[in-house]
């Protein structure tokens, strides 16, 4: 209980954190915005390294494979993208 | 590594992430913002590949290999118009590989015989991850079909998808519960998994290219959810927050869309606004005899003449391609001393905020992109408005209260306060909510027909002479 209360508190703290941030990006940059949050949340790779590491079978082996191949290209991709966007809006400052 | 040192670089991480968010509150500090916000990811993985001891490094290594590989060609191929697809598809990837890890964790546990290992909390987390992870992957499958063109961009309404989708929602919980109680079988997961894929193509493909921008900011608050869940039940402190930031990320976006739109989230996901379009002789009433159609010759007099110039870029002129031909236009007019202004619609493009990146792609300098609420007290005192492929943004219907109207109470650019008026447009065809535009019938009004980028090099040309 009191681990679980702990993480409740945490994730409440963080959401207002988020509110705070995220409403002072200006509608200009919600694209980047959108798909630099996104490559935020393959944070998940995180949890799939753990599960990933441990292979009994084939088949946990091809799940564990797949999983940390589209978290990653979910990671990269995202932070790639965001990056090439930002670029155009930053080349006429 | 002691787990309290290796929590230690989770919360940097965490604050870094934080950071990255922060710096994009300007277009100067927005780079290494998002420079930031990758440090931080980079560390959250190199500690947890320091931290677990991990038996097979190879599959972690290839996975990663081949997912690098796919997310940079990816982020580098896309053009700006295709960011939404590519935001989809980073977002189905997202949710298919948590549900995919989770789904591995449990097969290895049952196989290798730790069944005292899945505890409940365990199984709150499989099943929150084949839900969320479900309906994130083929959700996003479906949005990306549609805005590729693969799949028919309109609402595709099947009868009875109501009863239907409240059935597969109920099949969802009643699953969750059995893994819940019962972890000792993988089944009830992977059928969870198929109902919950089955159910993200059902609530996605109702919903009409247009209102995209609101589907992609929810599947995006989805996986920011499934994260935080996630780490909420594995007890890891980085993914709760970075899922939280995410959560109100889509969450506040989608908000945002659906406000600009003057629409509550449960009539863009259920409504299927766009399936039906508005009877010719409705059209026919409003613009007989009324519309003016103008030549390239004669807007280019008219702009010539002008001192302050506001272009209304719409997805169709993203759709010509005509972004860079306008942005010419644009430094054509501001030589001969014309102030030019563009006004950005929250709902233009495809995406939340995508018209920015289109026309910051085709050079134009950002502080000449003006939102809404900025720019509409300066139409009173503008001598033309350029409208180029936009129609029911600036369509002074929506300012009626009739519920007939599909978009009535939607916030509009205020253009039919300038001067005049240009419409730059194929055809009277109506917009996605399928009625007709009063506006193109106004006093102050001419279309100029055409395709959007081949009038505006008309429209170069005609300037040029008229010099």
């Amino acid at each position: 209980m009191e681990v679980f209360v702990a993480a409740l508190t945490i994730f409440v703290l963080a959401l207002f954190v988020g509110f705070e941030v995220i409403t002072k990006v200006p509608p200009l940059l919600h694209t980047p915005l959108m798909s630099g949050a996104n490559a935020i949340s393959g944070i998940t790779l995180v949890g799939t390294l753990v599960t990933a590491g441990v292979q009994l079978t084939t088949f946990t082996t091809i799940l564990g494979f797949l999983a940390v191949a589209m978290a990653t290209a979910n990671v990269v991709g995202g932070f790639l993208v965001t990056h090439r966007m930002l670029e155009m809006f930053r080349r006429k400052d | 590594m002691s787990p309290e040192l290796i929590d230690l670089f989770y919360l940097i991480a965490a604050v870094l992430f934080i950071f990255g968010l922060k710096g994009l509150s300007h277009p100067r500090t927005a780079v290494r913002g998002n420079l930031l916000g990758s440090a931080g990811m980079l560390l959250a993985i190199v500690v947890t590949l320091l931290d677990r001891r991990i038996v097979s490094f190879e599959v972690i290594v290839a996975g990663i290999v081949v997912g690098a590989l796919v997310g940079v060609i990816l982020a580098y191929k896309v053009s700006m118009t295709s960011m939404p697809q590519v935001v989809a598809v980073f977002n189905g990837f997202g949710g298919g590989a948590s549900a995919l890890a989770v789904g591995a964790a449990l097969e290895e546990a049952l196989r290798g015989g730790f069944v005292e290992e899945i505890s409940v909390q365990f199984t709150v987390a499989a099943a929150l991850s084949a839900l969320i992870g479900g309906v994130s992957f083929t959700g996003s499958a479906v949005a990306f079909g549609k805005l590729q063109g693969l799949v028919n961009d309109k609402p595709i309404l099947i009868a009875g998808r109501h009863v239907l989708n409240v059935a597969l929602a109920m099949i969802c919980l009643g699953l969750s519960v059995w893994l819940v109680l019962d972890g000792t079988s993988s089944l009830s997961f992977w059928i969870l998994a198929g109902v919950a894929s089955l159910l993200g193509i059902m609530l996605v493909i109702p919903i009409g290219g247009a209102d995209m921008p609101v589907v992609i900011a929810l599947l995006n608050s989805y996986s920011g959810v499934a994260a935080a869940g996630h780490g909420w039940v594995l007890n890891n402190t980085v993914l709760i927050i970075a899922g939280s930031l995410v959560g109100a990320a889509g969450f506040i976006l989608t908000a945002l869309m659906c406000r600009a739109m003057n629409r509550s989230l449960v009539n863009v996901m259920f409504a299927g606004v766009g399936a039906n379009v508005a009877t010719i002789e409705e059209s026919e009433d409003i613009y007989a005899g009324r519309v003016k159609a103008a030549s390239a010759e004669e807007v280019a007099m008219l702009l010539q003449d002008a001192r302050r110039v506001i272009i209304v870029p719409g997805y169709g002129m993203a759709v010509a391609q005509a972004q860079f031909v306008v942005q010419d236009l644009a430094e054509l007019l501001e030589s001969k001393g014309v102030e030019v202004d563009f006004a950005i619609h929250p709902v233009a493009g495809r995406m939340p905020g995508h018209m920015n990146v289109l026309l910051a792609e085709a050079n134009i300098p950002y502080q000449k992109l003006k939102d809404m609420d900025e720019i509409n007290p300066a139409f009173r005192q503008t001598d033309v408005v350029l409208v180029i492929g936009a129609n029911d943004v600036v369509n002074p219907l929506a300012r009626e209260s009739d519920p007939s109207i599909p978009i009535a109470g939607m916030p509009i650019l205020d253009v039919d306060q300038a001067r005049s008026v240009v419409i730059v447009k194929r055809s009277l065809s109506p917009g996605f909510s399928g009625i007709a535009n009063p506006l193109f019938a106004a006093d102050n009004a001419l279309m100029l027909f055409g395709d959007a980028k081949q009038v505006a090099m008309d429209l170069m040309t005609a300037v040029k002479e008229v010099a």
